[in-house]
């Protein structure tokens, strides 16, 4: 009996105690919130696709080097965690940084998975979840939080499938990696250019973890077609460039398009010679000519050492976005009001005029073929078309 | 019809890389029973020697590649010296345990120090593009791949057939006791076995990473294949590994050239087929020791 009163009383004393400290938590947690804003970045450092992760976390930094961390009044603090691609770990990391964190915005996600796996809780903790890599179509359809500044693959895939047509390419062979991003980059460039009057000769959909291309670039070899649409994820764009090289696919006059994933700006160098002539589509490219451009590239070279590719670029703009939201609510941090600040923002990002679609938040911006030359004894893509203000054809075609 | 010689080709340039990456891992496993996961860890320090000494210190690629050799074999030996050795006695649970371990530290180190990218090295001007002999298109890197693996594999059979140590190699797997009795240093052939083992996976780590390319990944992502030629071939001599990598390099070539549909599985299934046909392998011992 006395043993319990005594329990009983230690557990009304801790009680008490923690009511205390919960009291005394909520009364100083608004004050702390009036100054920081917390950014969880839930970013891909290690495994295989950590260059994303690295150029995004780099990009960032970048931008709030130039531009302060204080907007509106209030700090901005970046909480980075890596999930490894691993959508798993991306859940988890979301729930930690939302709940424990309270953080106001989530954002990164170097693949699919990924962004999918955090959407749910954005919807339920009303927070904007700011993809800024992923690029399968569906992604800004699973919460209305989600605001995308990176791209997706049908802007790509469609222009390069028109320009295909419109340039005398009749006959094509393709070769995607056989998961998400490949099938709706194959799909999209399909649809447009048979459209048009062009023929799919061969289609080869290659396993993701594929160690030997020489098999699959034999088949393309004697299938005899005009150019070979490829889509594979970065890290192989080189692997696979050496092998249509050697097997003389270049001399055989069987052109390489297709969306610039490939022939990311951050591998392009370490491809050799036989990228050149590459023709892709894509939103972004370090020799994109405008004078912002050549001022993000210089100082990005100069923070990192490395040259900027596509996923540094929608870095730089995530957070943009971010700032820019926060400046247009006076820095209030509610969800809704977010969100709806940056439904229909413009702005002159250093891939061109870029703006957020008030019906899809998804990103319109300007797609540009370009080929792969050399200059200034580095390989670039330079740009030569433009197709303004592109919608993600995933969305419209609805 | 070229385009099948060309496939044939191709087939045997990547069964042999498969043989030279394997061969150390069948030794290992068959000669000395320890099963070794951590083969594909020595494979890759290979090729990041290489790697280095070519595009970091300009080094000509045929004189990286022996040093990749020596590389991983020196790394073999310490290792063999502080680690393996205590676990010869032991399960192959604890061996297994052991040796993933290893895997994923080596992993994590290489990601750590060399970076998460893929890393290729950079080739003579001489060994690039294909040849072209009576129509068929023969890849010149890969024909040096065939010479060099070709020669290796002869190289080795002799040693194994031949030599003295050869036979005190034979004698001390057949049966430690009786070769210790005999006056043959037991542990010391072991040693020098695994480390020549290691030694031939860094060579083929280095040719590889030009036709699979070279991540921090390499060990998990080829440990599959290692394994399968050893099984497939039995791993009683180098004679069934060597065809079991001809074999396979063959099959999976063709099986993704003319079914790309289900090219990736082709390897696969000729592996259960010939495991059932034959349950210890192409040339495994019938009788179990």
């Amino acid at each position: 009996m006395f043993i319990r009163t005594k329990i009983l009383r230690t557990r009304m004393l801790s009680l008490a105690a923690a009511g205390v400290a919960i009291a005394g938590v909520a009364a100083w947690a608004p004050a702390q919130a009036q100054e920081t804003v917390k950014i969880g970045l839930i970013l891909p450092m290690t495994g295989g696709q950590a260059s994303t992760g690295k150029q995004i976390d780099n990009a960032i930094k970048l931008y709030m080097q130039q531009k302060g961390d204080t907007v509106a009044g209030r700090k901005i603090e970046i909480i980075l965690k890596d999930d490894a691609a691993v959508p798993d770990n991306t859940k988890r990391l979301a729930q930690e940084l939302i709940v424990n964190d309270k953080v106001n915005f989530i954002a990164g996600f170097g693949v699919t998975p990924a962004a999918l796996a955090a959407a749910p809780l954005a919807t339920q903790a009303k927070i904007p979840e700011i993809v800024m890599a992923a690029g399968t179509s569906i992604i800004t359809e699973k919460s209305p939080y989600i605001v995308r500044t990176s791209f997706t693959l049908a802007q790509s895939s469609t222009i390069i499938g028109d320009w295909a047509v419109k340039n005398g390419i009749k006959k094509v062979a393709t070769l995607t990696s056989d998961y998400a991003p490949g099938n709706d980059a194959l799909n999209f460039f399909k649809e447009h250019f048979t459209a048009g009057g062009g023929q799919i000769v061969e289609e080869v959909k290659v396993p993701l973890a594929n160690p030997d291309f020489a098999p699959f670039l034999q088949r393309m070899k004697d299938a005899k077609p005009d150019a070979m649409f490829v889509f594979v994820p970065a890290g192989q764009g080189g692997n696979f460039m050496k092998q249509y090289a050697e097997r003389g696919l270049d001399k055989a006059g069987i052109k390489v398009i297709g969306p610039g994933d490939v022939m990311d700006d951050d591998l392009l160098n370490g491809m050799g010679d036989a990228a050149l002539g590459t023709v892709t589509a894509h939103l972004y490219s370090a020799a994109h000519p405008s004078a912002m451009n050549k001022e993000f590239v210089a100082s990005y070279k100069k923070a990192f050492g490395s040259r900027p590719g596509f996923m540094a670029v929608s870095g730089y703009d995530g957070i943009h976005l971010i700032y820019a939201a926060l400046q247009k609510t006076g820095g209030k941090t509610d969800g809704d009001a977010l969100i709806e600040a940056m439904k229909g923002m413009k702005w002159e990002s250093p891939r061109g005029p870029i703006s957020i679609d008030p019906e899809t938040r998804d990103i319109v911006q300007n797609i540009y073929i370009r080929k792969v030359e050399k200059v200034d004894g580095e390989l670039y893509n330079v740009e030569f078309a433009t197709f303004e203000a592109v919608k993600d054809a995933g969305k419209t075609k609805k | 019809m070229t385009s099948l010689f060309t496939n044939l080709f191709d087939g045997v340039a990547y069964g042999m890389l498969l043989f030279v990456l394997a061969c150390g891992l069948a030794v290992t496993l068959g000669l000395m029973n320890f099963v070794n996961l951590a083969h594909g860890a020595f494979a890759m320090t290979g090729g990041y020697v290489c790697a280095v000494l070519v595009n970091q210190s300009g080094w000509p690629f045929f004189a990286a590649l022996p040093l990749a050799f020596v590389a991983s074999a020196l790394i073999g030996a310490v290792l063999e010296r502080s680690l393996y050795r205590h676990l010869y006695n032991r399960s192959h649970l604890d061996q297994v345990l052991f040796s993933v371990g290893l895997v994923f530290m080596s992993v994590a180190a290489v990601d750590y120090i060399m970076g998460s990218s893929r890393v290729f090295i950079r080739i003579p001007q001489a060994l690039e593009g294909q040849i072209d002999f009576f129509g068929v298109g023969i890849g010149r890197y890969r024909l040096m791949i065939i010479v060099i693996c070709g020669l290796l594999t002869a190289g080795l059979q002799l040693v194994l057939a031949r030599t003295r140590f050869g036979s005190r190699l034979r004698a001390a797997v057949d049966d430690p006791r009786a070769a210790s009795g005999l006056g043959i240093n037991v542990p010391q052939v072991f040693a020098f076995t695994f480390a020549f083992g290691c030694g031939l996976a860094g060579l083929g780590g280095a040719l590889s990473a030009e036709i699979l390319g070279l991540d921090p990944y390499f060990p998990l992502k080829f440990m599959i294949y290692f394994l399968i030629v050893v099984t497939v071939g039995g791993s009683s001599s180098i004679t069934g590994p060597f065809l079991a990598s001809l074999l396979l390099g063959i099959g999976d070539v063709a099986g993704k050239y003319y079914v790309p549909k289900i090219g990736p599985f082709v390897i696969y299934t000729i592996m259960i087929v010939i495991l059932i046909w034959r349950p210890n392998g192409l040339f495994g011992r019938t009788a179990a020791r």
